[in-house]
């Protein structure tokens, strides 16, 4: 297989209301990117644009945003696996390269959820699910994950303490990153103080503070091959492994609740691929959605064994000075979830490390990093591990 | 006599607010007005559907049968929502839980009557029909 590198990325700002439209809300983190791969819009030969496309008035994305970003006549495609969309995105540009179709290709993630009301998009997320069999149950993403939390609860003693330390972590990291939404501190007290909305009960067991909140935003990964990225750059960072896995939609169709099987298939994958174990992974970004996603990613990748994952965070393990850091940059919870565009953005956290460009979250001098993207409630699962 | 309907929409009376107008399995609406919850299994394969297919994945036979959700399951795994999607306002606070029957499982709510201190997972619960406030139909999980 032909060597693959990412040799740019950018994001956008994650706001609550982005003032602008989608095709301007992508070129924030287009130009980002392009600007940090040093090449121009000409020098790009293909365009993944990824989302979910249900927030969306505009139909096929990929064409407008070919068009205002200066890639036509390039070819343009969408991909779509709810969250982990960019992820999916990526993979996809790894394959587009690798088979030599294409020499540079960008993935463009966004959403601009405040397209809909906030109501409107938890009916959507909902929807994410079995339309036909669960939804009309009333549904909600908070409450399947919440599913997961009581379990894992029920059979490893986890406690709302263990999940609030997640949180805690989260916001150390998010008040340092100017691209989050959420930039407050937040205590321990914070889940017991009658005053603070992180107490209130979303779905058993998860409360606000579990739970991340829904942006606007746009990321972008310039894609290249190794002779490309040898011209453009002087510190490319190359894909060493792509996993990804499926599972049923509807919880009836699976056998594990206290973790996602999704994660560990892809994490297998992309472990087997890169030719490396968890033990040498330096630093990682997880799908922080909600706590609970957090904790069942560490035991999931092999971070920490089932049911250990709450010794690692009440252990401060997964903080920057700690033996794998995950989520410096604030995770989800701390950046806001813009859908399409997160999985590009936690590939850019992880290549911004990998290249000693991370700032005041850098971790001191990494050589592999992880990303782990999931889509819906452990739906689809991407892990990628990134090396210098 | 009425007029015949031109399409039959039978399954827009399943849950609170349904998602889905028609599908292979309408007769899952009829079975539910009998009081019965029915998936489907596929004799070839002696594979068992919940929630019921039109269709066996394994041998892709669409010869498939109904049989009754009957006898007890037990509790995976449930949470309670104090927030509810558009249409389900009403409803709360409810709670959504699975049951594993063995050879399937089912998806559901618990029966607003059971208190949130006794549930507990690995508790046996067994399903019914439940008629909403609405006039729609759905199933919940009782305490056997």
């Amino acid at each position: 297989m032909k060597k693959v590198a990412i040799i740019g990325v950018g994001q956008s700002k994650f706001v609550r209301s982005y003032p602008g439209s989608i095709r301007e809300l992508a070129f924030e983190g287009f130009k980002n990117a392009i600007g940090d791969a040093g090449v121009k819009p000409a020098e790009i030969d293909a365009s993944v644009v990824c989302s979910a496309p249900e927030y969306d008035k505009q139909r096929s994305p990929s064409g407008i945003f070919a068009e205002y970003l200066g890639l036509n006549p390039g070819p343009t495609f969408y991909v779509e696996t709810l969250c982990s969309s960019s992820s999916t995105g990526l993979k996809l540009a790894y394959s587009l390269v690798a088979s030599g179709l294409h020499d540079v290709v960008a993935v463009l993630g966004f959403q601009k959820m405040s397209e809909i009301s906030s109501a409107e998009s938890q009916e959507r997320m909902g929807r994410g699910a079995d339309i036909q069999w669960e939804s009309p149950f009333g549904t909600m993403m908070p409450a399947y994950y919440a599913m997961y939390a009581q379990a894992h609860m029920d059979k490893y003693g986890t406690t709302h303490e263990d999940l609030a330390a997640i949180r805690v972590k989260a916001a150390t990291y998010g008040q340092l990153n100017e691209m989050a939404v959420y930039r407050k501190p937040v205590n321990m007290e914070d889940f017991t103080d009658k005053e603070s909305r992180m107490r209130y009960p979303v779905a058993s067991p998860l409360r606000v503070g579990d739970c991340c909140a829904n942006a606007d935003g746009s990321s972008c990964l310039i894609v290249a091959s190794e002779e490309k990225a040898k011209a453009f750059s002087t510190k490319p960072v190359w894909i060493r492994g792509v996993g990804a896995a499926s599972a049923s939609v509807n919880l009836t169709g699976r056998d594990l609740f206290t973790g996602l099987a999704v994660a560990k298939q892809a994490a297998e994958q992309a472990y087997a691929m890169a030719g490396v174990t968890a033990q040498d992974i330096d630093v990682a970004e997880v799908h922080d959605c909600f706590t609970i996603a957090e904790m069942m990613a560490y035991e999931n990748l092999g971070f920490a064994k089932p049911g250990e994952g709450r010794d690692l965070i009440q252990n401060k393990e997964t903080y920057k000075e700690g033996k794998i850091p995950v989520n410096v940059d604030g995770g989800l919870l701390s950046k806001g979830h813009p859908i399409g565009a997160t999985g590009g953005s936690q590939i850019r956290t992880v290549v911004l490390q990998l290249r000693g460009e991370a700032g005041d979250i850098q971790v001191p001098n990494p050589e592999i990093g992880l990303v782990h993207n999931i889509g819906g409630v452990g739906l689809y699962g991407n892990v990628t591990i990134l090396g210098r | 006599m009425g007029k015949k309907p031109d399409k039959d929409i039978r399954f827009s009376k399943f849950g609170t607010v349904s998602f889905t107008q028609t599908t292979g399995v309408n007769d899952f609406v009829d079975h539910l007005e009998d009081s019965k919850v029915m998936g489907t299994r596929c004799p070839a394969c002696n594979l068992s559907f919940f929630p019921p297919r039109r269709d066996c994945c394994g041998c892709l036979s669409s010869d498939l049968e109904w049989f009754e959700v009957a006898g007890t399951g037990k509790l995976v795994t449930y949470s309670q929502l104090k927030f509810g999607p558009i249409g389900f306002e009403e409803d709360l606070p409810y709670s959504i839980a699975l049951l594993d029957y063995g050879d399937y499982r089912v998806f559901g709510r618990i029966a607003d009557e059971v208190a949130q201190e006794d549930i507990k997972i690995g508790m046996p619960m067994k399903t019914v029909v439940n008629t909403l406030s609405n006039g729609q139909l759905n199933y919940v999980f009782q305490k056997t």
